[in-house]
């Protein structure tokens, strides 16, 4: 199980640093691929009905759906393929990296039972959300925080997974619908936004405030 | 089974209004909007009669302090509703927005109501969680009913912040549930309370950091409000007064259900210290911003950060009646405000403070609620919100929070002087020619309002239907400031007595 959790933490460092929007989205696909696996593999036998929902279900809208979405409004809005981060991609890399040392360094004050995923899953967990902050606050355009909030949440996520006995089918179901109904929403949003500003750079995004 | 209805039927309803789109069946849209809110208002009345269960399984129990919230939604939603009869008669007449995009009003608004009543009748932290971002998916498109720039930026902010505010609390209810490990708490709060000595503070204090940070968010704590000035003036205003009255309350309940178990497991001197530090910077931040003011929407939404912060500092000294009865007072007054709001904005076209002058001898009905609303909003009797925060004030000081407590009038009596300069240079003063429809159809309306510039002369006939849901708020404000009935201490007693500390 090891690798997958490494392999969760790596696609948050190749969406760091890509520098092309399509790549960030096919990595939060593949992010949302790796983390729906990660259930199939706690429960005593393959074939539990809950890990399997629960597998079919983040699947379809974590590695499917939701890029599918994105991808979607990303070709309607016709945007331009960069990123366009606020500071350099290599600084946010750098960045990540000591993310990644805080949340390694930070790991005995969240020692935790975490029976059947190996104790790696918090310390990870804890870096995918500093790294889905990272991403949210470094980068201008509207989708790419998008892409951040959805690696915030799969951080968030892969927290909850330690406590998975204790969430009922329903609930859980309840969280996934809610995030595919919001990333549906912002999609919309991401559209309208290039339509009124011609771009989806959310610095234009400051018209209101308190004092003119 | 009333419990399925109260959430089922607002959704079921917000689904087959989704499939009547187009402009001219609005009419018929309105009219299920109405029955939906109707309903939900009788099924809700139901309740209170003796024998009714409030409870159907594990996940669905209504309890005093989630009663109490369903109430001031039920209520406050029926009165908006009405409201919106009236105002999107004069809204809608012409406002140049593309096809098939307005038909949302309705379906959001149901949608919204049917998460807020799951919101207050689930003691699942998980299931409480999922209700929470469902009225924060249902009220985006809400705040985006104008479609133009400022509203999408209102909009999109409101949903990114938010949605990540909720993220955090998520994380935060997880950590709640990993204190419980291995007790096998399934995450209802009931049980969390149950078992409290197990719970390991540790994992405890950083869920609640977590949830008050998170929810704290979508309450509007400052400085975690910025999202909130923005979407409550650029939503239309029934949707503001919802906002405002409703949806902000979710969101505190979510706190407070995360509160009753800090302060079982004995943590509630930790709780109620971050809730009192959340509460004065709220202060702070309101009273600096309203005193800066220039834009009368924005005076109102900080107003509600102040609000929030009275909340906040109310629960953290402990003064739990006090704060449930200000929740009260606070969703009636912040709604008679902004529904006076949309009045004023549909009158004068304008949302600057400076622009508008002589309310009282333009529209008297108006002025007058509006004055009413103001003199209660600023904490002044004889008007309810006057005699909660003045318990709170009360428990604060028995409690031994002198500090606090003197920062909290000091920061109150800023706000009621800059605020009440403000409000009062808009009702009072010489009656003002109000902006012609020809001026609009030149272009030079002073704001990017996009009200329909079908509207001539006189306007104050017309608002018979609007005045009417303020008018029932206002006198609820007044008589409740006199007057507080028995029943109604008894059931505010018994829902604060949840919260862990005595009066």
């Amino acid at each position: 199980m090891d690798w997958l959790i490494v392999g969760i933490i790596l696609t948050s460092f190749v969406m760091l640093g890509a520098s092309r929007l399509a790549s960030c989205i096919r990595m939060v696909a593949l992010q949302g691929a790796l983390l729906s696996i990660l259930p199939l593999l706690a429960k005593p036998s393959f074939w539990d009905f809950h890990g399997l929902l629960l597998f079919v279900g983040s699947f379809t809208i974590k590695a499917l759906a939701i890029p599918f979405f994105l991808f979607r409004s990303l070709k309607e809005a016709r945007i331009k393929q960069e990123v366009e981060p606020v500071v350099s991609l290599h600084m946010t890399l750098i960045g990540g990296g000591a993310v990644l040392v805080l949340a390694f360094s930070s790991f005995r004050f969240f020692a935790l039972p975490t029976a059947p995923f190996p104790s790696l899953i918090v310390p990870a967990a804890l870096a995918t959300v500093l790294i889905g902050f990272l991403l949210l606050i470094s980068r201008t355009k509207a989708i790419t925080q998008v892409v951040g909030f959805l690696v915030l949440e799969n951080g968030v996520f892969l927290f909850g997974m330690t406590l998975l006995s204790d969430f009922p089918l329903t609930v859980e179901m309840g969280v996934l619908l809610d995030l595919l109904v919001g990333v549906f929403v912002m999609g919309i949003m991401v559209y309208h936004i290039n339509r009124t500003f011609d771009h989806i750079d959310t610095t234009v995004l400051s018209k209101l405030r308190d004092i003119e | 089974m009333i419990l399925i209805l109260l959430f089922g039927i607002p959704a079921f309803l917000g689904v087959v209004t989704l499939f009547i789109p187009g402009e001219e069946r609005r009419r018929v849209r309105r009219r299920l909007l109405m029955i939906g809110a109707i309903l939900h208002a009788l099924l809700t009345l139901a309740l209170y009669f003796p024998g009714v269960s409030h409870s159907l399984n594990d996940y669905l129990v209504l309890d005093s302090l989630g009663f109490l919230f369903l109430s001031i939604t039920s209520f406050l939603f029926l009165f908006v509703a009405i409201y919106s009869f009236g105002y999107f008669q004069k809204e809608h007449h012409s406002i140049p927005t593309e096809k098939g995009v307005r038909h949302l009003y309705t379906p959001c608004m149901l949608f919204f109501l049917s998460a807020m009543t799951l919101t207050t009748m689930t003691p699942h932290l998980g299931l409480l969680w999922v209700a929470i971002e469902a009225t924060t998916l249902a009220t985006a498109p809400l705040i985006y009913y104008h479609h133009h720039a400022q509203a999408l930026e209102a909009a999109w902010k409101y949903l990114l912040i938010c949605s990540v505010g909720i993220a955090l609390a998520l994380l935060g209810i997880f950590f709640i549930a990993a204190a419980s490990k291995g007790s096998g708490t399934a995450l209802f709060v009931s049980s969390f309370v149950k078992n409290a000595p197990n719970l390991d503070p540790r994992w405890l204090r950083i869920g609640f950091i977590l949830v008050l940070v998170g929810f704290g968010t979508k309450m509007g704590l400052a400085p975690l409000h910025t999202w909130l000035p923005d979407a409550h003036s650029e939503a239309p205003s029934p949707v503001s007064a919802l906002l405002s009255g409703a949806l902000l309350n979710a969101a505190f309940l979510g706190i407070l259900r995360c509160y009753q178990i800090c302060s079982a497991a004995g943590l509630a001197d930790f709780a109620g210290k971050l809730l009192i530090i959340f509460g004065l910077v709220s202060l702070f931040v309101a009273a600096v911003f309203i005193t800066a003011q220039r834009d009368y929407k924005r005076l109102l939404a900080y107003s509600s950060v102040e609000h929030m912060g009275i909340l906040s500092l109310g629960i953290g000294v402990g003064s739990g009646f006090g704060s449930l009865l200000h929740v009260i007072n606070h969703s009636l007054t912040k709604g008679l405000l902004f529904l006076v709001a949309g009045q004023i904005v549909l009158t004068y076209r304008t949302k600057k403070i400076a622009e508008v002058q002589g309310l009282l001898k333009t529209l008297p009905a108006t002025g007058i609620l509006f004055a009413v609303g103001g003199l209660a909003i600023m904490g002044s009797p004889p008007f309810a919100p006057f005699i909660s925060e003045f318990l709170i004030l009360r428990d604060g000081w028995v409690h031994g929070h002198f500090i606090a407590m003197s920062l909290y009038l000091l920061f109150l009596s800023v706000i009621f002087v800059s605020m009440s300069k403000s409000l009062f240079d808009m009702i009072q003063g010489e009656k003002k020619e109000l902006p012609s429809a020809q001026r609009e159809r030149e272009g030079e309306a002073p704001m990017a309002l996009p009200l329909e510039g079908a509207t001539r002369a006189p306007i104050i006939e017309r608002y018979g239907l609007m005045t009417f849901s303020p008018f029932v708020f206002a006198l609820i404000v007044f008589l409740l400031g006199v007057y507080l009935p028995p029943p109604l201490v008894a059931f505010l007693k018994e829902a604060s007595s949840l919260l862990g500390r005595p009066l």
